[in-house]
């Protein structure tokens, strides 16, 4: 197990370095530089801020350089906000984004196991094809709409949130709830899809041959093979998590790290750009890995090391 | 002895976008206590559906039981409610199923899979009942019961897997077990292995057993009486003796013919031609008619009821009827049906 964790690790390792790689040089095919909307500075000053900044060099140089701070630890700092090291803007917004992401994500996923199961036990009746339009259009229409109509009905109609900012824990519940659409639509229609099939197939029928209840056949029997599915679909729904983000946080207003890569991405603001792409790179590697243990702690055929046997 | 089951004229029905499909057309029968009843037929002729309703396990809510009763110990199943019959599966009455590799659940660890039904029924704790699961899989034959207790399904070969099913039908002691082709999926060896398994255990709880199968050859080795079942309805019934020595209905003589022996040198097997009818409409008359080749004319006409044969042994052909010209089996049947008592003779 140990060492199957250290190899993944370091296959973690060289994707992100691919990563940083690619983007470092497609960021520098990006049209503009950092000094395209510096309109008051002379092309001496000009000059002189992208000498200090190392951009005259090659640019392969520059990637060298580039790569040897990120060893460091090092991402630089911001052309645009005061020459703050990358790193401290990248920590000063990590805590909105987390907040918004992990709520959107479990309690979206759990509504949406929910609404799964009460579709696939009553299936073809009222509730099912219910859930099953609610289903098709929260994975169907993009979440800024979402985020629209619920900034008109409950923050401008009726008062009850606040309509942007960041603030206390109820500023995040409107941007939490257009967030988590999408999870929750997905895991309702793919748990409603598996369970079908689970309450189905034949161990079922031996367990309902034991003379179980309903409830005990569909809960201790039915949920945990219609759930372990479901990891495969959380990649996804956790990179929706961060696309979405950029969206929300823009339209809420919300000083995260989705709404820090749109701003530094119309300012060429090149060391950010890196930093936040390699961050959410980081955090899906990590995704994905976490995904993968799981994986083999819920389902017993593919705990692969358990030793016995 | 008396009877612990009495099926009487049960008709069973799945509501399907193409409308009623009868699959079982008035089926009766009646088992002793301790009684081993095999029911053979073709697929499609309504075994596993017969056996299904017995543990009110039909698919809701399009199957369903039209009519009949299936009296258990005097009290008509078909009465009762959800409730009533979750006291009485795995309790009373449990089944074995035809596929060992899918009857298990993935994710649940066997020990558990056999104890559900004992904390359920015998209201035991779990120390008690996992002592007895324990003993349920020693009495089946795993080895290393108190290891293979904590394992997944997945660890257990087919063969395996069915004997933990079997355990699991066993584990409250059922007046009736009902096995539904539970050697079917299973390579020849594991299978005399099951079949030897299930006798003994038989004899041991004494419990009556319903033995469901394609396969004629296990029926003589296992069974008291054999009913024959075609386009869901029993068309004979009888002891073992009476099927296998003195077949009346002209399905069964095709069953016997089709059916490989070990010393078969004759070329013409006497197959069955074409294929049973399609149960969305069934047809007027005896369903088996267009494939009789010693069907009357009356037979496109009017079913044939029951027929006498013996006290035991009832067959529902119009060959029976006394205005019916005497036709003998065809000679590879006669000549097989030789060999039974040749190799009956030999045990
Ligand atoms: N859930 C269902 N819905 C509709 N029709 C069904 C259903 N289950 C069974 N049937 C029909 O009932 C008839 C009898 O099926 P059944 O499974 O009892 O046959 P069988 O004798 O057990 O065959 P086999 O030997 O293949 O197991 C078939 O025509 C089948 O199509
Ligand atoms: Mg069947």
């Amino acid at each position: 197990m140990f060492r199957y964790i250290l190899r993944r690790l370091f296959y973690m390792l060289i994707t992100l370095f691919i990563i940083a790689t690619v983007t470092f040089f497609l960021m520098k095919m990006l049209p503009g530089s950092p000094l395209s909307a510096e309109d008051k500075l002379s092309e001496e000053q000009k000059a002189i801020v992208l000498e200090k900044y190392g951009l005259n060099d090659p640019v392969p140089i520059q990637y060298l350089r580039y790569l040897g701070g990120l060893v460091k630890g090092d991402l630089g700092v911001s052309f645009a906000f005061d020459n703050t090291p990358v790193t401290k803007i990248l920590m000063d917004r990590m805590g909105p984004s987390l907040q918004l992401g992990f709520q959107a994500l479990l309690i979206g996923s759990f509504l949406g196991i929910i609404l799964g199961l009460i579709a696939a036990v009553f299936r073809n009746g009222a509730i099912d094809y219910t859930s099953t339009i609610f289903a098709v259009l929260g994975s169907s229409i993009p979440n800024f709409v979402f985020a629209g109509l619920l900034q008109y009905v409950f923050a401008v109609q009726l008062n009850w949130f606040p309509v942007a900012l960041w603030g206390g824990f109820e500023y995040s519940i409107l941007p939490t709830i257009a967030l988590m659409i999408f999870p929750m639509a997905t895991a309702a229609r793919f748990i409603r899809t598996e369970m079908v099939e689970v309450l189905n197939s034949n161990f079922i029928l031996t367990a309902r041959a034991k003379g179980i209840s309903e409830t005990g056949v569909v809960f201790r029997h039915g949920l945990r093979n219609g759930l372990i599915p479901l990891i495969t679909v959380l990649g996804p729904m956790a990179v929706s998590m961060i696309t979405g983000s950029m969206v929300i946080e823009q339209i809420f207003a919300i000083p995260g790290i989705g709404e820090q890569f749109v701003t530094s991405v119309t300012l060429n603001d090149y060391p950010t750009i890196m930093g936040t792409t390699l961050l959410f790179a980081f955090l899906f590697v990590v995704i994905i890995l976490i995904i993968d243990l799981l994986y083999g702690l819920i389902d017993p055929r593919i705990r692969v090391s358990g030793g016995n046997n | 002895m008396s009877k612990l089951l009495e099926v009487k004229d049960l008709k069973v029905s799945f509501n399907t976008y193409n409308g009623e499909v009868q699959a079982v057309r008035g089926v009766s029968f009646d088992l002793n206590k301790g009684e081993t009843l095999a029911i053979v037929g073709e697929s499609g002729s309504g075994k596993s559906v017969t056996s299904t309703t017995l543990m009110g396990l039909l698919p809701k809510p399009h199957g369903f039981v039209k009519s009949g009763q299936i009296l258990f110990e005097g009290e008509d199943l078909v009465k009762k409610s959800a409730k009533e019959m979750q006291e009485i599966r795995g309790n009373d009455i449990a089944m074995v199923f035809q596929d060992p590799m899918s009857s298990l659940n993935p994710t649940m660890k066997v020990g558990n899979q056999i104890m559900e039904g004992l904390i359920k029924h015998q209201n035991m704790n779990r120390a008690d009942a996992k002592k007895k699961a324990t003993e349920l899989l020693e009495l089946v034959g795993i080895p290393q019961p108190d290891v293979r207790m904590n394992q997944f399904p997945h660890q257990f070969s087919g063969g395996m897997r069915q004997r933990v099913v079997i355990a699991i039908a066993l584990a409250c002691n059922p007046k009736l077990l009902i096995a539904d082709e539970p050697t079917t999926a299973l390579d020849v060896t594991i299978q005399a292995q099951i079949l030897e398994l299930m006798k003994k255990v038989q004899e041991e709880t004494n419990s009556a057993l319903i033995f469901i199968t394609h396969d004629l050859g296990v029926v003589a080795n296992v069974a008291d009486r054999v009913a024959v079942m075609y386009a869901g309805k029993v068309v004979e019934v009888g002891t073992v003796d009476d099927i296998f020595y003195n077949p009346k209905h002209p399905y069964t003589w095709g069953l016997l013919g089709s059916m490989p022996t070990l010393d078969s040198t004759d070329e013409e097997l006497y197959a069955i031609p074409g294929s049973p009818p399609d149960l969305l409409n069934p047809p007027k008359g005896d369903a088996f008619a267009p494939r009789n080749k010693f069907a009357l004319e009356i037979d496109t006409v009017m079913e044939p009821p029951m027929f006498k044969v013996s006290d035991t042994h009832y067959a529902a052909t119009w060959l029976l009827h006394e205005d019916a010209p005497k036709i003998e089996p065809p000679e590879s049947v006669k000549r097989r049906m030789q060999g039974f008592s040749k190799m009956e003779g030999e045990q």
